[in-house]
Protein backbone atom coordinates (compact mmCIF):
# COMPACT_ATOMS: atom_id res chain seq x y z
CA UNK A 1 0.00 0.00 0.00
CA UNK A 2 2.85 2.35 0.87
CA UNK A 3 4.51 1.76 -2.49
CA UNK A 4 1.24 2.39 -4.31
CA UNK A 5 0.83 5.75 -2.59
CA UNK A 6 4.38 6.74 -3.42
CA UNK A 7 4.02 5.89 -7.09
CA UNK A 8 0.68 7.73 -7.21
CA UNK A 9 2.21 10.94 -5.93
CA UNK A 10 5.16 10.75 -8.26
CA UNK A 11 2.97 10.18 -11.29
CA UNK A 12 0.06 12.46 -10.50
CA UNK A 13 0.65 16.14 -10.13
CA UNK A 14 1.18 17.23 -6.53
CA UNK A 15 -1.75 19.20 -5.16
CA UNK A 16 -1.97 20.94 -1.81
CA UNK A 17 -5.72 21.43 -1.70
CA UNK A 18 -7.60 22.77 1.27
CA UNK A 19 -8.66 20.05 3.78
CA UNK A 20 -11.85 18.26 2.74
CA UNK A 21 -15.17 19.40 4.17
CA UNK A 22 -15.51 16.32 6.42
CA UNK A 23 -12.09 16.93 7.89
CA UNK A 24 -12.86 20.59 8.59
CA UNK A 25 -16.07 19.62 10.39
CA UNK A 26 -14.36 16.88 12.44
CA UNK A 27 -11.63 19.29 13.42
CA UNK A 28 -14.13 21.91 14.55
CA UNK A 29 -16.16 19.34 16.52
CA UNK A 30 -13.08 17.95 18.26
CA UNK A 31 -11.93 21.44 19.17
CA UNK A 32 -15.33 22.20 20.71
CA UNK A 33 -15.38 18.89 22.65
CA UNK A 34 -11.92 19.48 24.10
CA UNK A 35 -12.72 23.08 25.01
CA UNK A 36 -16.05 22.20 26.66
CA UNK A 37 -14.46 19.34 28.63
CA UNK A 38 -11.82 21.73 29.97
CA UNK A 39 -14.49 24.24 31.00
CA UNK A 40 -16.62 21.55 32.70
CA UNK A 41 -13.59 20.36 34.64
CA UNK A 42 -12.88 23.92 35.77
CA UNK A 43 -16.44 24.71 36.91
CA UNK A 44 -16.46 22.76 40.21
CA UNK A 45 -12.94 23.95 40.99
CA UNK A 46 -13.76 27.62 40.52
CA UNK A 47 -17.11 27.19 42.25
CA UNK A 48 -15.56 25.67 45.38
CA UNK A 49 -12.83 28.28 45.47
CA UNK A 50 -15.30 31.13 44.99
CA UNK A 51 -17.66 29.85 47.69
CA UNK A 52 -14.87 29.39 50.22
CA UNK A 53 -13.20 32.71 49.45
CA UNK A 54 -16.42 34.72 49.45
CA UNK A 55 -17.64 33.25 52.74
CA UNK A 56 -14.33 33.00 54.54
CA UNK A 57 -12.28 35.98 53.37
CA UNK A 58 -13.68 38.49 55.85
CA UNK A 59 -12.45 36.61 58.93
CA UNK A 60 -9.21 35.37 57.38
CA UNK A 61 -8.11 38.95 56.72
CA UNK A 62 -8.55 39.98 60.35
CA UNK A 63 -5.51 39.78 62.61
CA UNK A 64 -7.33 38.09 65.50
CA UNK A 65 -7.95 35.10 63.19
CA UNK A 66 -4.24 34.29 63.15
CA UNK A 67 -3.58 35.15 66.81
CA UNK A 68 -6.49 33.84 68.92
CA UNK A 69 -8.07 30.48 69.65
CA UNK A 70 -11.69 29.44 70.06
CA UNK A 71 -11.43 29.03 73.84
CA UNK A 72 -14.64 30.16 75.54
CA UNK A 73 -16.33 31.01 72.25
CA UNK A 74 -19.65 29.44 71.27
CA UNK A 75 -21.18 29.33 67.77
CA UNK A 76 -23.42 32.22 68.78
CA UNK A 77 -20.55 34.48 69.83
CA UNK A 78 -18.37 36.62 67.54
CA UNK A 79 -14.60 36.58 67.86
CA UNK A 80 -11.70 34.25 68.37
CA UNK A 81 -9.48 32.81 65.67
CA UNK A 82 -7.94 29.68 64.24
CA UNK A 83 -4.51 29.99 65.83
CA UNK A 84 -5.02 26.76 67.83
CA UNK A 85 -5.98 24.86 64.68
CA UNK A 86 -3.21 26.34 62.52
CA UNK A 87 -0.63 25.43 65.18
CA UNK A 88 -2.02 21.90 65.38
CA UNK A 89 -2.08 21.37 61.61
CA UNK A 90 1.46 22.71 61.16
CA UNK A 91 2.79 20.76 64.14
CA UNK A 92 1.29 17.48 62.98
CA UNK A 93 2.55 18.15 59.45
CA UNK A 94 6.04 18.88 60.77
CA UNK A 95 6.21 15.71 62.89
CA UNK A 96 4.97 13.72 59.93
CA UNK A 97 7.56 15.26 57.60
CA UNK A 98 10.41 14.74 60.07
CA UNK A 99 9.65 11.01 60.04
CA UNK A 100 8.51 10.49 56.44
CA UNK A 101 11.09 12.57 54.54
CA UNK A 102 14.28 10.83 55.76
CA UNK A 103 12.66 7.41 55.45
CA UNK A 104 11.35 8.14 51.96
CA UNK A 105 14.51 9.77 50.61
CA UNK A 106 16.85 7.16 52.11
CA UNK A 107 14.59 4.36 50.90
CA UNK A 108 14.60 5.79 47.40
CA UNK A 109 18.40 6.10 47.48
CA UNK A 110 18.62 2.44 48.46
CA UNK A 111 16.25 1.38 45.69
CA UNK A 112 17.90 3.40 42.93
CA UNK A 113 21.58 3.52 43.90
CA UNK A 114 22.12 0.19 45.63
CA UNK A 115 19.39 -2.23 44.63
CA UNK A 116 18.44 -1.14 41.11
CA UNK A 117 17.15 -4.02 39.01
CA UNK A 118 17.20 -6.50 41.89
CA UNK A 119 14.31 -8.58 43.14
CA UNK A 120 14.35 -6.74 46.47
CA UNK A 121 13.89 -3.40 44.70
CA UNK A 122 10.94 -4.69 42.68
CA UNK A 123 9.25 -6.10 45.79
CA UNK A 124 9.72 -2.84 47.73
CA UNK A 125 8.51 -0.70 44.81
CA UNK A 126 5.44 -2.87 44.43
CA UNK A 127 4.69 -2.73 48.15
CA UNK A 128 5.06 1.04 48.18
CA UNK A 129 2.65 1.29 45.26
CA UNK A 130 0.07 -0.67 47.23
CA UNK A 131 0.74 1.45 50.30
CA UNK A 132 0.05 4.62 48.31
CA UNK A 133 -3.48 3.37 47.65
CA UNK A 134 -4.37 2.97 51.34
CA UNK A 135 -7.39 5.06 52.38
CA UNK A 136 -6.53 7.44 55.21
CA UNK A 137 -9.08 5.86 57.54
CA UNK A 138 -7.39 2.49 57.19
CA UNK A 139 -4.04 4.06 58.05
CA UNK A 140 -5.68 5.72 61.05
CA UNK A 141 -7.28 2.48 62.29
CA UNK A 142 -4.00 0.64 61.83
CA UNK A 143 -2.19 3.18 64.02
CA UNK A 144 -5.09 3.06 66.52
CA UNK A 145 -4.78 -0.72 66.76
CA UNK A 146 -0.99 -0.70 67.01
CA UNK A 147 -0.18 2.38 69.09
CA UNK A 148 -3.26 2.68 71.27
CA UNK A 149 -4.75 -0.81 71.64
CA UNK A 150 -1.60 -2.94 71.56
CA UNK A 151 1.14 -0.61 72.82
CA UNK A 152 -1.17 1.16 75.23
CA UNK A 153 -0.34 4.81 74.45
CA UNK A 154 -3.12 7.37 74.60
CA UNK A 155 -4.60 9.25 71.68
CA UNK A 156 -2.31 12.09 70.60
CA UNK A 157 -1.11 14.31 67.77
CA UNK A 158 1.90 12.01 67.46
CA UNK A 159 -0.42 9.11 66.68
CA UNK A 160 -2.07 11.26 63.98
CA UNK A 161 1.35 12.11 62.55
CA UNK A 162 2.27 8.42 62.48
CA UNK A 163 -0.79 7.54 60.43
CA UNK A 164 -0.05 10.47 58.09
CA UNK A 165 3.47 9.08 57.68
CA UNK A 166 1.88 5.97 56.18
CA UNK A 167 0.19 8.21 53.62
CA UNK A 168 3.10 10.55 52.93
CA UNK A 169 5.92 8.00 52.79
CA UNK A 170 4.87 6.39 49.48
CA UNK A 171 4.52 9.82 47.83
CA UNK A 172 7.98 10.94 48.95
CA UNK A 173 9.63 7.61 48.19
CA UNK A 174 8.18 7.21 44.72
CA UNK A 175 8.77 10.79 43.63
CA UNK A 176 12.36 10.72 44.95
CA UNK A 177 12.91 7.38 43.22
CA UNK A 178 11.75 8.81 39.88
CA UNK A 179 13.94 11.90 40.32
CA UNK A 180 17.04 9.82 41.13
CA UNK A 181 16.39 7.62 38.11
CA UNK A 182 16.44 10.73 35.92
CA UNK A 183 20.06 11.46 36.90
CA UNK A 184 22.11 10.08 33.98
CA UNK A 185 24.57 7.29 34.80
CA UNK A 186 27.23 9.23 32.91
CA UNK A 187 27.35 11.68 35.85
CA UNK A 188 27.88 8.88 38.35
CA UNK A 189 30.62 7.44 36.13
CA UNK A 190 32.25 10.85 35.78
CA UNK A 191 32.40 11.08 39.54
CA UNK A 192 33.72 7.53 40.02
CA UNK A 193 36.40 8.24 37.41
CA UNK A 194 37.65 11.07 39.62
CA UNK A 195 38.27 8.58 42.40
CA UNK A 196 35.20 9.66 44.36
CA UNK A 197 33.60 6.93 46.51
CA UNK A 198 30.01 5.93 45.85
CA UNK A 199 28.48 7.52 48.96
CA UNK A 200 30.12 10.86 48.18
CA UNK A 201 28.98 10.59 44.58
CA UNK A 202 25.40 10.17 45.81
CA UNK A 203 25.62 13.05 48.29
CA UNK A 204 27.54 15.54 46.15
CA UNK A 205 26.56 14.71 42.58
CA UNK A 206 23.34 12.70 42.40
CA UNK A 207 21.29 14.48 45.08
CA UNK A 208 22.28 18.06 44.11
CA UNK A 209 21.39 17.22 40.51
CA UNK A 210 17.91 16.03 41.51
CA UNK A 211 17.35 18.28 44.55
CA UNK A 212 14.64 20.43 42.97
CA UNK A 213 12.54 17.43 42.04
CA UNK A 214 13.00 15.73 45.40
CA UNK A 215 11.93 18.80 47.38
CA UNK A 216 8.94 19.36 45.11
CA UNK A 217 7.85 15.77 45.84
CA UNK A 218 8.26 16.36 49.58
CA UNK A 219 6.17 19.54 49.49
CA UNK A 220 3.42 17.96 47.43
CA UNK A 221 3.38 14.95 49.78
CA UNK A 222 3.07 17.29 52.73
CA UNK A 223 0.29 19.27 51.08
CA UNK A 224 -1.54 16.00 50.49
CA UNK A 225 -1.53 14.91 54.14
CA UNK A 226 -2.19 18.34 55.70
CA UNK A 227 -5.83 18.17 54.70
CA UNK A 228 -6.44 14.56 55.79
CA UNK A 229 -9.28 14.34 58.29
CA UNK A 230 -9.95 10.72 59.19
CA UNK A 231 -6.78 10.25 61.31
CA UNK A 232 -7.60 13.46 63.20
CA UNK A 233 -11.11 12.25 64.01
CA UNK A 234 -9.93 8.86 65.24
CA UNK A 235 -6.59 9.52 66.89
CA UNK A 236 -6.95 12.84 68.71
CA UNK A 237 -9.75 14.90 70.23
CA UNK A 238 -10.46 18.35 68.87
CA UNK A 239 -9.47 21.11 71.28
CA UNK A 240 -10.66 24.71 71.01
CA UNK A 241 -7.75 26.02 73.09
CA UNK A 242 -4.08 26.40 72.25
CA UNK A 243 -1.98 23.34 72.89
CA UNK A 244 1.58 22.87 71.75
CA UNK A 245 2.15 19.43 73.26
CA UNK A 246 2.03 16.73 70.57
CA UNK A 247 1.62 14.02 73.20
CA UNK A 248 -1.54 15.34 74.86
CA UNK A 249 -4.84 13.72 73.98
CA UNK A 250 -6.38 16.87 72.52
CA UNK A 251 -5.23 19.18 69.78
CA UNK A 252 -6.89 21.59 67.41
CA UNK A 253 -6.44 21.33 63.67
CA UNK A 254 -8.05 22.97 60.66
CA UNK A 255 -9.85 19.89 59.29
CA UNK A 256 -11.37 19.09 62.68
CA UNK A 257 -12.23 22.75 63.24
CA UNK A 258 -14.22 22.64 60.01
CA UNK A 259 -15.79 19.35 61.13
CA UNK A 260 -16.72 20.80 64.52
CA UNK A 261 -18.49 23.71 62.88
CA UNK A 262 -20.28 21.79 60.14
CA UNK A 263 -23.73 21.78 61.81
CA UNK A 264 -23.76 25.45 62.85
CA UNK A 265 -26.78 27.21 61.36
CA UNK A 266 -26.14 29.79 58.61
CA UNK A 267 -26.12 33.34 59.91
CA UNK A 268 -24.46 32.51 63.20
CA UNK A 269 -20.86 33.74 63.74
CA UNK A 270 -19.67 30.13 64.04
CA UNK A 271 -20.88 29.50 60.47
CA UNK A 272 -18.53 32.13 59.06
CA UNK A 273 -15.65 30.76 61.13
CA UNK A 274 -16.12 27.32 59.59
CA UNK A 275 -15.76 28.76 56.08
CA UNK A 276 -12.79 30.83 57.21
CA UNK A 277 -11.12 27.66 58.57
CA UNK A 278 -11.65 26.00 55.19
CA UNK A 279 -10.10 28.98 53.42
CA UNK A 280 -7.15 28.93 55.84
CA UNK A 281 -6.49 25.27 55.06
CA UNK A 282 -6.60 25.98 51.33
CA UNK A 283 -4.19 28.89 51.81
CA UNK A 284 -1.72 26.74 53.76
CA UNK A 285 -1.79 23.96 51.15
CA UNK A 286 -1.44 26.55 48.38
CA UNK A 287 1.54 28.12 50.15
CA UNK A 288 3.20 24.69 50.35
CA UNK A 289 2.69 24.25 46.62
CA UNK A 290 4.12 27.71 45.98
CA UNK A 291 7.14 26.91 48.17
CA UNK A 292 7.61 23.70 46.18
CA UNK A 293 7.58 25.67 42.94
CA UNK A 294 9.90 28.27 44.40
CA UNK A 295 12.40 25.61 45.45
CA UNK A 296 12.15 23.94 42.07
CA UNK A 297 12.82 27.25 40.35
CA UNK A 298 15.65 28.30 42.65
CA UNK A 299 17.45 24.97 42.32
CA UNK A 300 16.76 24.59 38.63
CA UNK A 301 19.96 23.41 37.03
CA UNK A 302 21.78 26.32 35.52
CA UNK A 303 21.95 26.24 31.78
CA UNK A 304 23.69 29.53 31.17
CA UNK B 1 54.49 11.26 37.26
CA UNK B 2 53.26 9.20 34.32
CA UNK B 3 53.14 5.45 34.86
CA UNK B 4 53.63 2.38 32.73
CA UNK B 5 50.76 -0.07 32.20
CA UNK B 6 51.35 -3.83 31.84
CA UNK B 7 48.30 -5.92 31.03
CA UNK B 8 48.87 -9.69 31.05
CA UNK B 9 46.37 -12.31 29.84
CA UNK B 10 43.35 -10.18 30.61
CA UNK B 11 39.99 -11.88 30.14
CA UNK B 12 36.82 -9.90 30.79
CA UNK B 13 33.38 -11.36 31.50
CA UNK B 14 29.94 -9.84 32.00
CA UNK B 15 28.24 -12.57 33.96
CA UNK B 16 28.54 -15.63 31.70
CA UNK B 17 29.32 -13.55 28.61
CA UNK B 18 32.99 -13.64 27.64
CA UNK B 19 33.57 -10.08 26.37
CA UNK B 20 37.33 -9.89 25.87
CA UNK B 21 39.79 -12.75 25.55
CA UNK B 22 43.44 -12.91 26.52
CA UNK B 23 44.74 -9.39 25.99
CA UNK B 24 48.37 -8.64 26.83
CA UNK B 25 49.92 -5.28 26.07
CA UNK B 26 52.27 -2.70 27.49
CA UNK B 27 51.78 1.05 27.47
CA UNK B 28 54.93 3.10 28.06
CA UNK B 29 54.80 6.22 30.22
CA UNK B 30 54.34 9.56 28.42
CA UNK B 31 53.06 7.98 25.24
CA UNK B 32 49.70 7.91 23.52
CA UNK B 33 48.27 4.50 22.73
CA UNK B 34 45.24 4.21 20.46
CA UNK B 35 42.79 1.29 20.53
CA UNK B 36 41.07 0.79 17.19
CA UNK B 37 38.69 -1.84 15.91
CA UNK B 38 35.07 -2.38 14.87
CA UNK B 39 32.17 -1.75 17.28
CA UNK B 40 31.69 -4.47 19.88
CA UNK B 41 35.28 -5.68 19.67
CA UNK B 42 35.92 -4.98 23.34
CA UNK B 43 38.28 -2.02 23.07
CA UNK B 44 36.15 0.21 25.31
CA UNK B 45 35.58 -2.68 27.69
CA UNK B 46 39.30 -3.31 27.91
CA UNK B 47 39.93 0.42 28.42
CA UNK B 48 37.51 0.41 31.34
CA UNK B 49 39.34 -2.45 33.04
CA UNK B 50 42.43 -0.22 33.19
CA UNK B 51 40.79 1.83 35.95
CA UNK B 52 38.24 -0.78 37.07
CA UNK B 53 35.32 1.30 35.74
CA UNK B 54 33.76 -1.79 34.18
CA UNK B 55 32.90 -2.90 37.73
CA UNK B 56 30.08 -0.35 37.74
CA UNK B 57 28.15 -2.92 35.68
CA UNK B 58 26.91 -5.73 37.93
CA UNK B 59 28.35 -9.15 37.12
CA UNK B 60 31.51 -7.86 35.46
CA UNK B 61 34.74 -9.59 36.41
CA UNK B 62 38.29 -9.90 35.16
CA UNK B 63 41.01 -12.54 35.20
CA UNK B 64 44.69 -11.93 34.46
CA UNK B 65 46.59 -8.93 35.74
CA UNK B 66 46.86 -5.23 35.04
CA UNK B 67 49.94 -3.66 36.57
CA UNK B 68 50.68 0.01 37.01
CA UNK B 69 54.45 0.37 37.45
CA UNK B 70 54.49 -3.14 38.86
CA UNK B 71 51.48 -2.77 41.20
CA UNK B 72 48.62 -5.11 40.36
CA UNK B 73 45.32 -3.22 40.15
CA UNK B 74 43.40 -6.46 40.68
CA UNK B 75 45.35 -7.77 43.70
CA UNK B 76 43.08 -8.62 46.65
CA UNK B 77 42.49 -5.66 48.91
CA UNK B 78 43.00 -3.05 46.19
CA UNK B 79 40.35 -0.32 46.45
CA UNK B 80 38.90 0.52 43.02
CA UNK B 81 38.29 4.07 44.26
CA UNK B 82 42.03 4.49 44.93
CA UNK B 83 42.82 3.06 41.47
CA UNK B 84 40.58 5.65 39.81
CA UNK B 85 42.36 8.47 41.61
CA UNK B 86 45.52 7.43 39.75
CA UNK B 87 43.93 6.42 36.45
CA UNK B 88 41.50 9.11 35.26
CA UNK B 89 38.96 8.85 32.49
CA UNK B 90 37.26 11.02 29.87
CA UNK B 91 34.05 9.73 28.34
CA UNK B 92 32.46 9.58 24.93
CA UNK B 93 29.88 12.26 25.62
CA UNK B 94 30.81 15.37 27.58
CA UNK B 95 29.32 14.94 31.05
CA UNK B 96 29.91 18.05 33.17
CA UNK B 97 28.04 18.04 36.48
CA UNK B 98 24.87 20.05 35.78
CA UNK B 99 24.55 21.25 39.37
CA UNK B 100 27.97 22.89 39.30
CA UNK B 101 29.63 25.96 37.78
CA UNK B 102 32.67 25.74 35.51
CA UNK B 103 34.95 26.34 38.50
CA UNK B 104 33.16 23.79 40.67
CA UNK B 105 33.25 21.18 37.90
CA UNK B 106 37.02 21.39 37.62
CA UNK B 107 37.45 21.57 41.40
CA UNK B 108 35.01 18.73 42.02
CA UNK B 109 37.54 15.89 41.98
CA UNK B 110 39.75 17.62 44.54
CA UNK B 111 36.86 18.87 46.66
CA UNK B 112 35.15 15.50 46.82
CA UNK B 113 38.47 14.01 47.88
CA UNK B 114 38.67 16.41 50.80
CA UNK B 115 40.66 19.45 49.55
CA UNK B 116 39.13 22.57 51.11
CA UNK B 117 41.87 25.20 50.80
CA UNK B 118 40.56 27.87 48.41
CA UNK B 119 44.00 28.87 47.17
CA UNK B 120 44.92 25.29 46.33
CA UNK B 121 41.60 24.81 44.55
CA UNK B 122 41.76 27.96 42.44
CA UNK B 123 45.38 27.23 41.49
CA UNK B 124 44.40 23.72 40.42
CA UNK B 125 41.39 25.01 38.46
CA UNK B 126 43.48 27.58 36.60
CA UNK B 127 46.28 25.11 35.88
CA UNK B 128 43.88 22.40 34.65
CA UNK B 129 41.84 24.76 32.48
CA UNK B 130 45.07 26.08 30.94
CA UNK B 131 46.28 22.54 30.32
CA UNK B 132 42.94 21.77 28.67
CA UNK B 133 43.22 24.89 26.43
CA UNK B 134 40.00 26.25 27.86
CA UNK B 135 41.24 28.95 30.25
CA UNK B 136 41.13 31.86 27.79
CA UNK B 137 37.58 31.03 26.77
CA UNK B 138 36.13 30.72 30.27
CA UNK B 139 38.35 32.72 32.63
CA UNK B 140 35.77 35.56 32.83
CA UNK B 141 32.83 33.27 33.56
CA UNK B 142 34.08 30.62 35.93
CA UNK B 143 30.90 30.99 38.00
CA UNK B 144 28.63 30.19 35.06
CA UNK B 145 27.20 26.73 34.52
CA UNK B 146 29.36 24.14 32.80
CA UNK B 147 26.32 23.03 30.84
CA UNK B 148 26.20 26.41 29.08
CA UNK B 149 29.40 25.74 27.13
CA UNK B 150 29.50 24.32 23.61
CA UNK B 151 30.00 20.56 23.15
CA UNK B 152 33.72 20.91 22.41
CA UNK B 153 34.21 23.25 25.35
CA UNK B 154 32.29 20.87 27.61
CA UNK B 155 34.57 18.02 26.58
CA UNK B 156 37.65 20.13 27.32
CA UNK B 157 36.03 21.03 30.64
CA UNK B 158 35.71 17.32 31.37
CA UNK B 159 39.36 16.82 30.46
CA UNK B 160 40.29 19.69 32.79
CA UNK B 161 38.20 18.05 35.51
CA UNK B 162 39.95 14.72 34.93
CA UNK B 163 43.49 16.17 35.03
CA UNK B 164 42.80 18.44 38.03
CA UNK B 165 43.21 15.45 40.34
CA UNK B 166 46.64 14.85 38.76
CA UNK B 167 46.21 11.25 37.65
CA UNK B 168 49.16 9.23 36.34
CA UNK B 169 47.23 7.83 33.41
CA UNK B 170 44.40 9.35 31.38
CA UNK B 171 41.97 7.02 29.61
CA UNK B 172 39.83 8.52 26.84
CA UNK B 173 36.86 6.62 25.49
CA UNK B 174 36.12 8.04 22.03
CA UNK B 175 36.48 11.59 23.37
CA UNK B 176 35.78 13.25 20.02
CA UNK B 177 32.94 11.15 18.70
CA UNK B 178 30.31 13.71 19.70
CA UNK B 179 32.32 16.70 18.48
CA UNK B 180 32.69 18.68 15.27
CA UNK B 181 36.05 18.67 13.37
CA UNK B 182 37.27 21.94 14.86
CA UNK B 183 36.63 20.82 18.43
CA UNK B 184 38.19 17.47 17.53
CA UNK B 185 41.34 19.23 16.36
CA UNK B 186 41.46 21.18 19.63
CA UNK B 187 41.24 17.93 21.62
CA UNK B 188 43.90 16.27 19.48
CA UNK B 189 46.29 19.18 20.01
CA UNK B 190 45.53 18.84 23.67
CA UNK B 191 46.34 15.13 23.69
CA UNK B 192 49.74 15.91 22.18
CA UNK B 193 50.42 18.30 25.05
CA UNK B 194 49.02 15.99 27.68
CA UNK B 195 51.44 13.21 26.82
CA UNK B 196 54.28 15.36 28.12
CA UNK B 197 52.98 14.66 31.61
CA UNK B 198 50.49 11.78 31.36
CA UNK B 199 50.27 8.32 29.92
CA UNK B 200 47.31 8.50 27.54
CA UNK B 201 45.20 5.65 26.20
CA UNK B 202 42.51 6.60 23.69
CA UNK B 203 39.78 4.55 22.06
CA UNK B 204 38.81 5.88 18.66
CA UNK B 205 36.77 4.92 15.63
CA UNK B 206 38.59 7.48 13.57
CA UNK B 207 41.62 5.93 11.89
CA UNK B 208 43.11 9.28 10.93
CA UNK B 209 42.84 10.34 14.52
CA UNK B 210 44.70 7.26 15.68
CA UNK B 211 47.40 7.93 13.09
CA UNK B 212 47.64 11.61 14.08
CA UNK B 213 47.80 11.38 17.84
CA UNK B 214 49.18 8.01 18.87
CA UNK B 215 52.64 6.54 19.25
CA UNK B 216 51.36 3.00 19.61
CA UNK B 217 48.25 1.43 18.09
CA UNK B 218 46.41 -1.70 19.18
CA UNK B 219 43.91 -3.32 16.83
CA UNK B 220 41.04 -5.27 18.40
CA UNK B 221 38.64 -7.52 16.53
CA UNK B 222 36.13 -10.27 17.16
CA UNK B 223 35.77 -13.47 15.23
CA UNK B 224 31.97 -13.24 15.07
CA UNK B 225 29.03 -11.69 16.91
CA UNK B 226 28.76 -13.23 20.38
CA UNK B 227 32.40 -14.32 20.37
CA UNK B 228 34.85 -12.53 22.66
CA UNK B 229 36.89 -9.64 21.30
CA UNK B 230 40.63 -10.18 20.97
CA UNK B 231 43.73 -8.09 20.53
CA UNK B 232 44.89 -8.85 16.98
CA UNK B 233 47.97 -6.77 16.75
CA UNK B 234 49.81 -4.06 18.63
CA UNK B 235 52.82 -2.05 17.50
CA UNK B 236 54.09 1.43 16.80
CA UNK B 237 51.49 3.46 14.97
CA UNK B 238 53.85 3.76 12.02
CA UNK B 239 54.18 -0.01 11.69
CA UNK B 240 50.47 -0.73 12.14
CA UNK B 241 49.46 1.81 9.51
CA UNK B 242 52.22 1.18 6.96
CA UNK B 243 53.25 -2.42 7.41
CA UNK B 244 50.86 -4.46 9.58
CA UNK B 245 51.67 -8.13 10.20
CA UNK B 246 48.08 -9.36 10.22
CA UNK B 247 45.84 -9.38 7.18
CA UNK B 248 42.84 -8.37 9.33
CA UNK B 249 44.61 -5.22 10.53
CA UNK B 250 45.47 -4.20 7.00
CA UNK B 251 41.92 -4.85 5.83
CA UNK B 252 40.48 -2.77 8.64
CA UNK B 253 42.86 0.13 8.22
CA UNK B 254 42.44 0.29 4.47
CA UNK B 255 38.68 0.19 4.94
CA UNK B 256 38.07 -3.14 3.29
CA UNK B 257 35.87 -4.22 6.19
CA UNK B 258 34.47 -2.89 9.43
Amino acid sequence: MATATTSDTTEAQLSFRRPSGARTVKNALATVYVGVATLLALIPLVWVLWTVVSKGARLVFSSTWWLESQRGITPRREGGGAYHAIVGTLEIGLICAVIAVPLGVLGAIFLVEYARGTRAARVVSFTVDILSGIPSIVAALFVYALVITILGFGRSAVAVALSLVLLMLPVVLRSTEEMLKLVPDSLREASYALGVPKWKTILQVVIPTSFGGISTGVMLGLARVMGETAPLLILVSYAVGINFSPTSATMGSLPTMINAGRDVAPGLPGYDRTWAAALTLIIIVMLLNLVARGIARATKLKEK
Amino acid sequence: MAKRIDAKNVDIYYGAFHAVQDVSLTVEPRTVTAFIGPSGCGKSTFLRTLNRMHEVIPGAHVTGSVQLDGTDLYAPGVDPVAVRRVVGMVFQRPNPFPSMSIFDNVASGLRLNGVKNKGVLSDAVERSLMAANLWNEVKDRLGRAGMGLSGGQQQRLCIARAIAVEPQVLLMDEPCSALDPISTLAIEDLINQLKESFTVVIVTHNMQQAARVSDQTAFFNLAAQGKPGRLIEVGTTETIFSNPTEKATEDYITGRFG
